[in-house]
């Protein structure tokens, strides 16, 4: 399979905190990948780098082949890499319907409305379309910047944490949202709830103090010792 | 006159006018350092000092030393106290927001300038000095009296160093600087640091109208000036930091003194403006302050 | 109705009224409006900047004098014709945004302030500077021969007041268009959010430049006119003053929105205008105008009635 993403030793520190140490990374075309690590792994700030929005100290990254290691975020995005918030980021004072017409227009203003109220349709939102952002439950927030995501139709999308503050049966419609999107895009991502990242993911990186503790499947985690010390516990794990 | 006296002339002129830049600047970065808000209204403070100078000087009976140095004393605590309402009725209630105080210090300006014009009139009227002294150089005579601004600026300065180092208020100061919630969870009431530092802000820049006014008028526009080149020391020192400031003022004083004498007064200022700006495009922490 | 036919009659209805306005009244006011009107294409470009895209500017006087002395220096010393010399105004005042834009918007925040407050104030002291070509504080006047578009004498009443309607009418359906458009969204998702902007594919830097060189084309739009209608051109207008004037007459008739402009222009004229008639010390009213707005309604007038009332108006 082709890779869509490739990372070759990824670097950033903050001062002497060393939160991306020397990464390399494969994302996989048409894959579901879980990224999963304890608490400042560096998950985020790993897809930060990809994404653009933090620049790498050194290290390459790759785009279909291409190198987009020094492009800045908004021309990545262009490219093709679309990322959700870890802490919601939509426009509250604007509707539902500005908001995914500001992702929506980013790829052309052609055919506009139809296109929002598409991807509205997508995420459950249609009723809300006249809402002010700020105004939706946490919830729906969630879905609205996941909508916005979809509306980039972009090759890549990551999700940071996309699941946190959702109700189970939110929770639900969304792992179906996900498995929806694949195999036509190509999905990153970072959940600490583990019953999602199992279900969803067809393989898993496990970042822990910067560096890449494993990959492989979901079953190959769940067993893998190092793992299990560093993050899983004994729970997740079989036998 | 030769070109090495014309010099000394420039000099001398340039280092009155860098000591009460130092003083009226050092109001403005203390205000920004400690409470990050830039008061545009600054100058009307500094200006505020000389009129209530002149208002002091004229109908306090007594002789023009000793009238003087009661303006230097009254002028400055009436500023003060109008800063402190002015600190405590409009910007504590816009919570400091960096931009809503700047419009809302624009507009304290215009306020307090045309309460000016209405109380003071148009004019520009001179006031005493407290003394007479004229030196005698060899080439040229030149005022005692702007000497002792000079002097009486590095005391009033150093008493403020002290004030900030050695005093409790000023560690009280300093440490709601440096951090703001910490200082209030120190149980430091940070509302009345802030009103006391921009009264002790606007107290300088009016102590350093109070020894300027002998030497130039006081105008109701006076404040004009003082806060183009004050923000210019500021900025070009860096922002919050006073050593940058005492440096800067002494090299834009003197330069502006320089210039001004040998070219033009507009040129000079021209000159200063757009460093300023080029200064903050291209290098934001000035010369001494730390990158925020 | 749709949101579409109300946005157009409520802007038209305007519009409507303020050409009827000339025929009602008498010639001290309808000098005034025209002079209203021409400073509220000054605050509308300012609204595009500031109430559209959040880039709270002190320079703006800077582009307005761009289009008065790109106007009046070309007619006076080289004997131009009032509408290229117009043209010529409102591409000043165009380039001179962009050039400062270009500069000023590597900061943000209350550092832009300062950088285009001082980028406006070395314009201005430059104009004092060059007095020999400028005519400095006092000006000069722009000739009364030259001030005639297509046999209008637009020193005339009834000529001037259409004048500055056709600039007005023709800059308010530009702004409405603009804030309504794909692009007009974008500026709006800058101010709000500028982060999450970035993250959909939106240059920041491009996008605030575009905004603030429209700004600076109306401004210098607004100048030209000026000096062509009124017949004076001087250092005044380019003073500080004229920074903050269209930000107090767009604070309060409501920033963003497309009428709130020339709400606050009509009002501020008039409250200075009463006022000046009972002392010298009438920018008072201006700075407590400022600050009682920032306190206590800084969306201003059209501003909370949108919040209210309105949601659909532009």
């Amino acid at each position: 399979m082709a890779a869509v993403i490739e990372a070759q030793g990824l670097t950033r520190h903050f001062g002497g905190l060393r939160a991306v140490d020397g990464v390399d990374f494969r994302l996989e075309q048409g894959e579901i990948h879980g990224l999963i690590g304890p608490n400042g792994a560096g998950k985020t700030t790993f897809v930060s780098l990809l994404s653009g929005r933090t620049t790498a100290q050194s290290g390459r990254i790759l785009l279909n082949g291409e190198d987009i290691t020094h492009l800045p975020a908004y021309t990545r995005v262009r490219r093709g890499i679309a990322y959700t918030f870890q802490i919601t980021s939509v426009y509250p004072r604007l509707t539902v319907f500005d908001n995914i017409a500001l992702a929506a227009q980013s790829r052309g203003a052609a055919d506009l409305a139809p296109r929002v109220r598409a991807v509205l349709h997508r995420v459950g939102l249609d009723r809300d379309e006249r809402t002010l952002a700020g105004a939706l439950s946490y919830g729906h927030q969630r879905l609205l910047e996941l909508g916005m995501g979809l509306a980039l139709e972009p090759l890549v999308l990551i999700l940071d944490e996309p699941t946190q503050g959702l109700a189970a049966g939110e929770i639900a419609g969304f792992s179906a949202l996900i498995r929806s999107l694949v195999p036509k895009m190509t999905i990153l991502l970072i959940e600490h709830n583990m019953d999602v990242v199992m279900e969803l993911a067809d393989r898993i990186t496990v970042l822990a103090a910067g560096q890449v503790l494993a990959v492989g499947t979901s079953d190959e985690i769940r067993r893998n010792r190092a793992v299990q010390d560093a993050y899983l516990g004994v729970d997740h794990a079989v036998g | 006159m030769s070109f090495g006296p014309f010099l000394l002339l420039a000099v001398l002129e340039g280092t009155v006018m860098a000591a009460v830049l130092a003083l009226t600047s050092v109001g403005l970065s203390l205000v920004f350092g400690v409470m990050r808000v830039v008061n545009v209204a600054h100058g009307e403070f500094y200006m505020l000092g000389a009129i209530l100078a002149w208002f002091v000087t004229y109908y306090l009976p007594f002789p023009p030393a000793l009238a003087w140095v009661a303006a230097l004393i009254i002028a400055p605590l009436v500023v003060a106290a109008i800063a402190a309402l002015a600190d405590t009725f409009v910007l504590k209630r816009l919570n400091y927001a960096p931009e809503a105080t700047i419009v809302a210090t624009i507009g304290l300006l215009y306020m307090v300038q045309q309460a000016a014009l209405t109380m003071y009139g148009p004019d520009a009227r001179p006031v005493a000095a407290p003394f007479e002294w004229r030196i005698q150089l060899p080439w040229f005579g030149y005022s005692g009296y702007k000497l002792f601004v000079v002097g009486a600026a590095g005391v009033i300065l150093a008493a403020v160093w002290l004030f900030m180092t050695r005093s409790t208020a000023g560690l009280v100061m300093r440490a709601t600087q440096i951090d703001r919630d910490t200082a209030q969870c120190f149980g430091i009431n940070v509302d009345r640091v802030y009103a006391g530092t921009f009264a002790l802000g606007a107290a300088l820049a009016a102590a350093a109208a109070v020894l300027i006014v002998p030497i130039q008028q006081a105008h109701y526009l006076m404040g004009h000036d003082p806060l183009l080149l004050s923000f210019i020391v500021v900025i070009i020192g860096g922002l919050g930091s006073i050593r940058g400031t005492l440096v800067a003022a002494l090299v834009i004083g003197l330069s502006d003194g320089i210039i001004s004498m040998f070219f033009s007064p507009t040129l000079a200022k021209i000159i200063a403006t757009l460093l300023v700006a080029l200064v903050l495009v291209f290098r934001p922490q000035g010369l001494f302050g730390a990158r925020a | 109705m749709t949101e579409r036919v109300k946005v157009w009659s409520v802007h038209l209805g305007v519009l409507a009224l303020v050409f009827a306005a000339q025929y009602v009244l008498p010639p001290y006011h309808a000098t005034n409006l025209a002079r209203i009107m021409v400073l509220a294409v000054f605050a509308m470009g300012y609204n595009i900047a500031f109430g559209y895209t959040g880039l709270l500017s002190l320079g703006h006087a800077l582009f307005f004098a761009a289009g008065f002395y790109g106007m009046g220096l070309p007619i006076g010393l080289l004997d131009w014709a009032p509408i290229p010399a117009l043209i010529l105004g409102l591409i000043a005042g165009g380039v001179l945004a962009g050039l400062v834009g270009v500069l000023a918007l590597r900061t943000a925040g209350v550092s832009f302030m300062i950088v285009t407050l001082m980028f406006a104030q070395a314009g201005y002291l430059t104009l004092l500077y060059l007095n020999t070509w400028t005519g400095g504080d006092e000006g000069f006047v722009v000739d009364r021969a030259a001030r005639v578009i297509a046999g209008h004498d637009l020193s005339l009443d009834g000529t001037r007041y259409v004048a500055a309607f056709g600039l007005f009418a023709a800059a308010m359906i530009a702004c409405l268009w603009l804030v309504r458009s794909p692009f007009g969204r974008v500026m709006v998702a800058m101010r709000e959010n500028e982060e999450r902007s970035r993250m959909l594919g939106y240059n920041p830097f491009r996008i605030k430049l575009i905004a603030l060189v429209l700004s600076g084309i109306y401004a210098g739009a607004a100048g030209a006119a000026y000096g062509l209608l009124f017949g004076y051109v001087g250092a005044s207008f380019a003073t500080i003053q004229y920074s903050i004037l269209p930000m107090l007459y767009v604070l309060l008739g409501g920033a963003g929105t497309v009428l709130g402009p020339f709400l606050g222009a009509v009002l501020m004229f008039y409250l200075v205008d009463i006022t000046s008639g009972y002392t010298d010390a009438y920018l008072f009213v201006v700075g407590a105008a400022l600050v009682g707005l920032v306190l206590f309604a800084p969306r201003g007038i059209l501003g909370n009635l949108r919040e209210r009332f309105a949601p659909w108006l532009p």
